[in-house]
């Protein structure tokens, strides 16, 4: 099976709380909180898709969208 | 359908505090229901009261929020009255086993077809961090500031002791393996029990002093170990995760239908 390829991240920036438990978990180091506390997606080149931030997110607030 | 299909999203945000572990078994939960291709319709969820039971209100299934402790009670009606629906029991620990221990054990005596997920934070989160029993012995809680001298309970050895057919932990790091499980005891003809270690940063958390929900969520990671491994051998203080009983016995809801059948062969 090809490697699932990145489109976007969907953030619902509303719900999330800024937790940072997508940050820590994330093994590429993709993602940030922002001056607000809202994840952000500071370097969506090095995603690899894992979902780990999708999955342990408590606030359902971050999303992977493949391509 | 996708997830979002499946909660209530004009409920959202939800209520429960940044990093609570609560959020991470709803998580777990709809992606299990998602990948089994359940219908909204065919899922009632029934919980008490507590943080871990507001959880019925984000589901877009058939959702009862009833009292405290009872939640198993009134899902035993539901059952009966519709066995062919999934019945979801979501609660907390001092829900299920402080005020409704007594629910529980007869519910898993019996055998009936119902799903009960224990999310246990070892407090009473929404009532602002009293110990339950599940705490254990030395921990910190507002009703415990020189150390709790209650022992705590092990979920899975009194669910087994009980008779629950299908007994298993797991916690919210291990998303991946919680999703699997909860799919599993769902699919499971009888009384399910699934305990999910979860974290309240608010409360247990900031009592004893365990830092953040990450903090938290990595001391589940180093504190447990799957049902067998060599290095529980080693460090015998490890929690095991994973399937503890799975068995295949008489359910409840079928041998009430064969009890009508014999009193109405009787009565004919
Ligand atoms: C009959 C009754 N007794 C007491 C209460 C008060 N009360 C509400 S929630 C709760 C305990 C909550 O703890 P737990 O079940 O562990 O869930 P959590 O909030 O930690 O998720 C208590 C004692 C109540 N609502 N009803
Ligand atoms: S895990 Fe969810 S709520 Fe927490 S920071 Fe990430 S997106 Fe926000
Ligand atoms: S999908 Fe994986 S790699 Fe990509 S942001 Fe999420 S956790 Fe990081
Ligand atoms: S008090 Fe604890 S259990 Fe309740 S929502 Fe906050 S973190 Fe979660």
């Amino acid at each position: 099976m090809a490697k699932p390829k990145l489109k976007e991240h969907h953030i619902h920036r509303d719900w999330c709380k800024g937790c940072g438990i997508c940050v820590h978990y994330c093994p590429k180091s993709v993602l940030e909180l922002d001056e607000n506390d809202k994840v952000c997606a500071v370097r969506p080149e090095d995603c690899i898709c894992c979902r780990l931030c999708e999955y342990r997110c408590p606030d359902l607030a971050i999303e992977i969208e493949t391509e | 359908m996708a997830i979002k299909d499946y909660i209530r999203e004009r409920f959202f945000p939800h209520l429960w505090c940044p990093g609570c572990g609560h959020g991470i078994v709803l998580n777990a939960l709809l992606r299990a229901v998602e990948r089994m291709g359940l219908k909204k319709n065919d899922i009632v969820m029934v919980s008490g009261i507590g943080c871990s039971s507001r959880i019925s209100g984000y589901v877009d299934f058939h959702t009862l929020h009833t009292l405290h402790g009872r939640a198993l009670a009134f899902a035993t009606g539901v059952k009966l009255g519709h066995p062919e629906l999934n019945i979801l029991v979501p609660m907390g620990d001092g829900d299920a086993l402080a005020i409704g221990g007594n629910h529980f054990i007869h519910a898993a005596r019996r055998n009936i077809d119902l799903t009960a997920i224990v999310m246990n934070n070892r407090i009473y989160g929404m009532t602002g961090g009293q110990y339950s029993p599940l705490s254990g012995y030395g921990m910190l809680a507002t009703t415990a500031p020189y150390q709790n001298i209650d022992h705590d309970f092990d979920v899975v050895a009194l669910s087994t002791a009980a008779g629950a057919s299908f007994v298993a932990r797991s916690t919210t790091y291990h998303v991946q393996q919680l999703t699997d499980i909860l799919e599993k005891a769902i699919n499971h003809k009888g009384f399910s029990v699934v305990e999910v270690l979860s974290q309240c940063p608010t409360y247990f958390g900031r009592k004893n002093r365990l830092g953040s929900a990450t903090d938290m969520m990595d001391q589940f990671k180093e504190t447990t170990t799957p049902i067998g491994s060599k290095a529980k051998e080693k460090d015998p203080t490890l929690i095991e995760r994973g399937v503890f009983v799975e068995k295949d016995i008489p359910e409840y809801c079928a041998e009430y239908d064969k009890v009508i059948e014999r009193a109405m062969k009787k009565g004919a």
